[in-house]
């Protein structure tokens, strides 16, 4: 069992509340999934050319102010940098795969949880509330936002088998489920070169959208795809820069519920997770179908 | 008239109190807010009124009281009903009476997939559509649909039998379509009556049975399938 939630926000002046909106939708599943939490958060501010990286020092009390230095010096780039609790959200305005590659070999010890314009994870082993509170999640305002609280079944409860499982800029994904074939479709993709962090089934689901994606597809082509080659159980909540997307497999052996109206649309595994947003009364309340792909857009 | 809030009680403290309530009594269950587990386990033939939208398992285990939802529940209600009523003025979610050895089960609008799967001697009424894999491996007891049925309607179908008012999207396997009776239009008139489903006309539902193929043990010896 895990528990899934997420919120795309239609409403610009809800953008303020992101991070209070979607705490209390991610507690309620903290039953569903008390051994490790996680959140994407987008956000708008940062222009064409820039991103951000999230990222986890290997221990307490890492020098981020160093590592920002450092990647200044050495790549002629102002880094900006902000720290949240051991975290560091660093932004840099230049080519992503210059900084990711330095990071890799100057900072192999830094781990990076997500790159992109817009979006940030926050993850760990834990119960939901702490990762909220260590990370100050209600505080945080924001377009749209992810949440995953874990049971683990198929992979180690660690902090880098924590979902959310970012697999490109922008783009990550949260699993209700099982993947069956994951060892398959893992291996074809290693074939193509793609690198792995884990052994994770989820983390297949989000590099094989990621590959589809790099290939040409949009995000609703990479899911069809995604139902043709992918087996097994599964609710996925997937989001990019501008889209937010469902789907469950065809037997829709995992549960979710989408409440849509004119401020929102949210996700959820179940609905008391959100029976406290504001206007849900008012909301169209209903179950995705199997194999019915949503995808919403900005 | 008794009320009770999800607001200010546990799930315990509610089924708690629920089951000290003397025969006859009526209580309101307040803001439920997707709150699992209401109404469970109680013995008392007593009237609850659930007062907006429910979670998993509402009504489950009851053996006599009378419970109506206003609102949409989400997994398995009235799962393993041994008697009694549970009536959801919305939507169910998946697994509508599952297991039920008794008593009705209720859906004013539509249940999703699995609706009446492994029943067991229950009654599930459904007032729209239901998902897909419905009356799976039911053993004894009726479905009645009153709109379209998913897919794999009645897939391993013991002895239940299904009734479906409008289209099916498709039998599973070893179900099959059967001859309706005067018997059958009798008991789908009473129970679309005691449901208050106005839209079924008893004389026109399909009636799915099982064909019998499955499920015995000696199947595999003339290589029937």
């Amino acid at each position: 069992m895990c528990g899934i939630v997420g919120l795309q926000l239609k409403n610009p002046a809800l953008y303020p509340q992101l991070g209070a909106l979607l705490t209390p939708m991610l507690l309620a599943m903290s039953e569903r999934g008390p051994d490790s939490a996680g959140l994407a958060l987008y956000e708008d501010g940062l222009g064409e050319g820039s991103s951000r990286y999230s990222l986890r020092a290997p221990a307490p009390g890492f020098d981020w102010e160093r590592l920002a230095s450092r990647i200044e010096s050495a790549l002629d780039v102002r880094a900006g940098l902000r720290c949240v609790a051991d975290d560091a959200i660093v932004t840099v305005d230049a080519d992503p795969d210059l900084i990711l590659q330095w990071l890799s070999k100057e900072a192999p010890e830094v781990r990076v949880f997500a790159v992109g314009r817009a979006m940030e994870i926050y993850k760990d082993v834990g119960a939901p509330s702490e990762i909220c509170r260590r990370y100050g999640i209600t505080s945080r305002a924001g377009y749209q936002g992810l949440g995953h609280t874990r049971m683990a079944t198929e992979s180690a409860v660690t902090t880098d088998h924590s979902h959310p499982f970012a697999s490109a800029a922008d783009l990550c994904l949260v699993h209700n489920g099982t993947f069956s074939n994951y060892a398959t479709i893992r291996r074809l993709l290693m074939d193509e070169g793609l690198h792995f962090d884990t052994d994770n089934d989820s983390e297949v689901a989000a590099r094989f959208i990621a590959r589809q994606m790099a290939n040409g597809s949009d995000l609703r082509e990479a899911l069809e795809r995604l139902l043709t080659e992918l087996d097994g159980f599964f609710t996925l909540l997937v989001a990019s820069r501008d889209q937010f997307a469902v789907v469950r497999d065809a037997f829709a052996c995992k549960p979710a519920v989408i409440a849509e109206c004119d401020d929102y649309v949210a996700m959820a595994s179940e609905y008391r997770a959100l029976a406290e947003l504001p206007g849900i009364d008012e909301a169209t309340v209903f179950e995705p179908m199997p194999e019915d792909i949503h995808v919403w857009s900005r | 008239m008794v009320t009770l809030s999800c607001a200010d009680q546990s799930t315990r403290q509610i089924n708690a109190a629920l089951a000290q309530l003397p025969e006859g009594a009526r209580v309101t269950i307040a803001e439920p807010k997707g709150r699992h587990n209401l109404a469970v386990g109680l013995e008392n033939k007593i009237q609850v009124e659930i007062d907006g939208n429910a979670g998993y398992f509402i009504g489950g285990l009851c053996d006599g009281p009378q419970i109506t939802v206003n609102g949409f529940v989400g997994w398995s209600v009235g799962e393993n009903l041994m008697s009694g009523t549970v009536r959801v003025k919305g939507n169910a979610s998946e697994c509508a009476g599952a297991s039920s050895h008794g008593g009705t089960i209720i859906i004013e609008g539509d249940a999703s997939s699995r609706a009446g799967i492994s029943l067991k001697g229950g009654t599930v009424l459904v007032a729209g559509d239901v998902g897909h894999m419905s009356g799976f491996m039911a053993q004894a007891g009726i479905i009645l649909i009153g709109a379209d049925a998913g897919e794999a309607l009645g897939d391993s179908l013991y002895e239940a039998v299904i009734y479906v008012g409008g289209r099916i999207r498709s039998l599973g396997a070893d179900a099959q379509v059967e001859e309706l009776t005067g018997d059958d239009v009798a008991v789908v008139r009473r129970l679309a009556g005691l449901a208050g489903f106005a839209h079924i006309n008893p004389e026109n539902v399909t009636r799915v049975g099982s064909a019998r193929r499955l499920y015995h043990f000696d199947s595999l010896k003339d290589h029937q399938y």
